[in-house]
């Protein structure tokens, strides 16, 4: 193998696949992302056994070929060469050691042969859809904050993507929840997720998708199966396992009766509970919220700090209720939502409110009361 | 000023402090002969207490007959030894010794149950009467504890020298068991010093002469030096105390993080360390050492589960929760696992302890037998944060509701009254 390619171009695909690879491995090919040099591009390849990211990029080839090396070393290396740097790239012999060279510097790094990096075999993915690039980014953002770390209920650690309907229209819809707080997206049902099971894409993936997908100018090709996903999109293939387990039936955590609303300006709301938060203790990030005819009263109190309070003009005419929540979780939710107001359904002091942005539909959110 | 300061001479019957020009054999108020000789003796406040082979010293006082025979208490035939007496450790007895080992060297040693609730009564004894001394007193055990007596002198009108000497006369007189006790000016000297006359001790470690005292030690004797950073320092060439000195503090901090200030401000007698009165405890755990080896897993889980029982109603006891559990294995040639799991949010609740603890058995799980299994919960927050409410799991609120319900009947009808099914076998 030998090759050359622009050192921008090098990084900013190391930059991709590096991020897979796990910080400590106790199997060493884990560590090494895989090099593949034919036709005029470098292919990359990196896998945690679950999720497998694979980044092609033009290069100008002299002699096809292929090795692993350490991904973080390399991705050191290539970072620290000066910007506009040519890199060469080349093994000598048979599973010899990886040779790089940039201007005045020679790096010689030790390699395993490609044989030991586990091969990802082709799988069935039978159902297809497209994404756009803004509808990926909303439907992680809206939902990822809820995603549980909880181990012993594995199944809420991921994102459940479905397809369903919102009364007669066919949506797709993300889910994700923690038993305390629960996130749902969805939007119309891109043509081919019609006939999709319902998957829950692992954490991991979630971010690992959304880092990469800013840049994305065109869709995102989205195929999948009940246990493997995969996306496509630029010179990238991102695929994944999918979380073996069952997703509660969450529509029932949903209420349906909180007849109580109240509507609030967003930022000023956001900014006040951030504020009052101040004081709340670090362990529970309790706040107080008292609603009156027109006024919210936010509160919070601890032992050793001290007491704050902030009212907040609300629209609301039902009778005064006092409720505590996560001040955490209330300023997660603020912040995706892009209205200018924020509505509150509630019911009483101790069962799930919801939110939602008055302007934007696609998203609602359900919060359970803290005890204050 | 060093050479100002007279040796003065405390005598720990009469407590009297005196600075005799000429040196003296009996105490010149009373003539006994238990003194103590140092220059800084009316100065020196901070004390470390450590009752001599505790539970051992509590059955003699209650078994006067048991005087002069080697007492080990601890439990079953597989247990550990929880204290021998005086008598026992001239066999080669220790503490946390294998049962079976401490048999072996002392076969006539009468072996006792240990009865904590007696032993608690004692230490609740000697405590009140630490108290009476000073608010600054920290725990480290029933056994030990740290005191600071600085600016008592003039409300009990006696140095801290003269109040501890007392305080141990009472403790000895109401209670039947004897301390010792450390006097110098920080954890790390008084701890050293309650060591050095045991039993029925009372050695001085000065501000003066502390540096030059830990000179040739062992660095292992410098509190937080266990097995494995001795090592460590071994291999750096450092084995005393004294081979600490040439370095500087970055650079010990650079090779030994955190532990390295320490070790640099150790090696000088120093220890900044205060007292740290009602330190609230850390995390709780209960463990069993089985009578035999187990290796059925089911069996294992059953013991778990009344661990967990105790330790949720402990939890409940103390008003906390734990947001990280960890569970304790022993294995039969004596290795230790354990292994922590984070909840994702803090509990009280035993189900919700086993359900962990449980899960992290059976990874764990190897055939070849144990001999210990325990559960801890750590990372203690206040009670009302205790298993908030959950909306995928309805039942949980339920289930915590049982657990208090429970523990209110026990409490009314005496301890085990009240369990769940899992803890019989069929």
């Amino acid at each position: 193998m030998k090759l050359t390619i622009e050192r921008a171009a090098l990084l900013r695909s190391l930059a991709h696949v590096q991020s897979v690879v796990e910080r400590r491995n106790t199997i060493p090919i884990l560590s090494n992302v895989l090099m593949e040099a034919q036709d005029g591009r470098l292919g990359m390849t990196a896998t945690d056994m679950d999720l497998t990211i694979v980044e092609q990029t033009a290069a100008s080839i002299e002699e096809a070929g292929a090795t692993t090396v350490s991904a973080h070393t390399l991705y050191d290396i290539v970072r620290k060469l000066p910007d506009g740097s040519e890199v060469e790239l080349s093994v000598a012999g048979d599973g010899g050691q990886l040779r790089l060279r940039a201007g005045r510097s020679t790096f010689t790094l030790s390699t395993l042969p490609r044989e030991d990096f586990p091969a990802v075999g082709p799988t069935d993915l039978p159902n297809v859809f497209t994404l756009q690039g803004g509808e990926a980014k909303n439907l992680i953002d809206r939902t990822r904050f809820a995603i549980s770390t909880e181990e012993t209920r594995y199944y809420l650690n991921g994102i459940y993507v479905h397809a369903a309907s919102s009364g007669d229209l066919p949506v797709l819809r993300a889910v994700a929840t923690d038993g305390h707080r629960l996130a749902r997206f969805e939007m119309p049902l891109p043509e081919g997720a019609s006939g999709m099971p319902g998957v829950i894409v692992p954490r991991k993936t979630v971010n690992e998708l959304r880092k990469l997908i800013d840049e994305v100018e065109d869709g995102i090709e989205v195929a999948l199966s009940d246990t493997r996903v995969r996306f496509t999109f630029g010179n990238t293939i991102l695929t994944s396992k999918l979380i073996d387990g069952t997703f509660p039936d969450y529509e029932r955590v949903i209420p349906s009766g909180n007849d109580k609303a109240m509507s609030v300006d967003c930022k000023t709301f956001a900014s006040a509970v951030d504020r009052v938060s101040t004081i709340s203790t670090e362990k529970s990030r309790a706040v107080k919220l008292s609603l009156g005819d027109g006024a919210l009263t936010l509160s919070a109190t601890s032992p050793e700090a001290g007491s704050a309070e902030e009212e907040v003009v609300i629209q609301y005419d039902g009778p005064p209720i006092e409720i505590g929540f996560n001040s955490r979780y209330l300023l997660d939710i603020a912040h995706q939502i892009e209205g200018e107001g924020a509505e509150f359904m509630l019911a009483d002091s101790s069962s799930p409110t919801i939110v939602r942005d008055l302007a934007d539909t696609s998203a609602l959110y359900v919060l359970m009361p803290m005890r204050v | 000023m060093q050479e100002a300061e007279a040796v003065q001479v405390l005598c720990r019957d009469c407590t009297a402090l005196t600075t005799p020009t000429t040196s003296v054999r009996r105490c010149p108020s009373c003539g006994a002969r238990r003194l103590v000789r140092h220059r800084e003796l009316g100065s020196l406040s901070f004390a470390h207490l450590d009752c001599d082979a505790f539970y051992a010293s509590v059955e003699k006082r209650d078994r006067p007959e048991l005087r002069e025979k080697p007492v080990i208490v601890g439990g079953g035939q597989r247990g550990v030894v929880s204290a021998a007496c005086y008598v026992a450790r001239l066999y080669g007895v220790r503490s946390a010794m294998p049962m079976f080992k401490a048999l072996s060297l002392c076969p006539d040693a009468v072996v006792l149950k240990p009865d904590m609730n007696k032993y608690r009564e004692v230490s609740r004894g000697i405590r009140d009467r630490m108290s009476a001394l000073t608010p600054q007193i920290e725990p480290l055990s029933l056994d030990e504890a740290f005191l600071d007596l600085a600016g008592t002198s003039r409300l009990h009108h006696a140095a801290p020298a003269q109040s501890l000497a007392r305080l141990a006369n009472e403790i000895e007189r109401d209670l039947g068991v004897s301390v010792s006790i450390g006097l110098s000016n920080c954890k790390l000297l008084a701890k050293i010093a309650s060591d050095l006359d045991k039993p029925r001790g009372f050695a001085v470690i000065g501000t003066a002469e502390a540096a030059d005292f830990l000179a040739d030690k062992p660095v292992s004797i410098l509190w937080g030096v266990g097995g494995a950073l001795q090592k460590k320092l071994l291999s750096d060439g450092i084995r005393f105390v004294q081979d600490l000195l040439p370095y500087e503090e970055s650079e010990l901090m650079a090779r030994y993080g955190a532990m390295g200030r320490r070790l640099y401000l150790f090696a000088r007698g120093q220890d900044p360390r205060p007292v740290e009165a009602d330190a609230p405890a850390k995390s709780l755990s209960s463990e069993t050492t089985f009578e035999q080896d187990i290796q059925d897993l089911d069996s294992l889980r059953r013991h778990l589960w009344l661990l967990c029982e105790k330790v949720a109603r402990r939890l409940r006891d103390k008003e906390v929760a734990g947001k990280t559990v960890t569970l304790k294995l022993r294995l039969a040639d004596f290795r230790l696992q354990t292994r922590s799991r984070q909840l994702f949010a803090p509990t009280q609740s035993a189900e919700t302890l086993y359900e962990t603890g449980g899960r992290l058995l059976d990874e764990n799980w190897k055939a070849g037998g144990y001999r210990l299994i325990g559960i801890g919960a750590a990372d203690l927050v206040p009670g009302e944060l205790a298993d908030p409410p959950d909306f995928l799991d309805p039942q949980r609120t339920r289930r915590i509701a049982v657990e208090k319900a429970v523990d209110g009947l026990n409490r009314k009808l005496g301890t085990p009254a009240v369990r769940k099914g899992r803890s019989f076998t069929s």
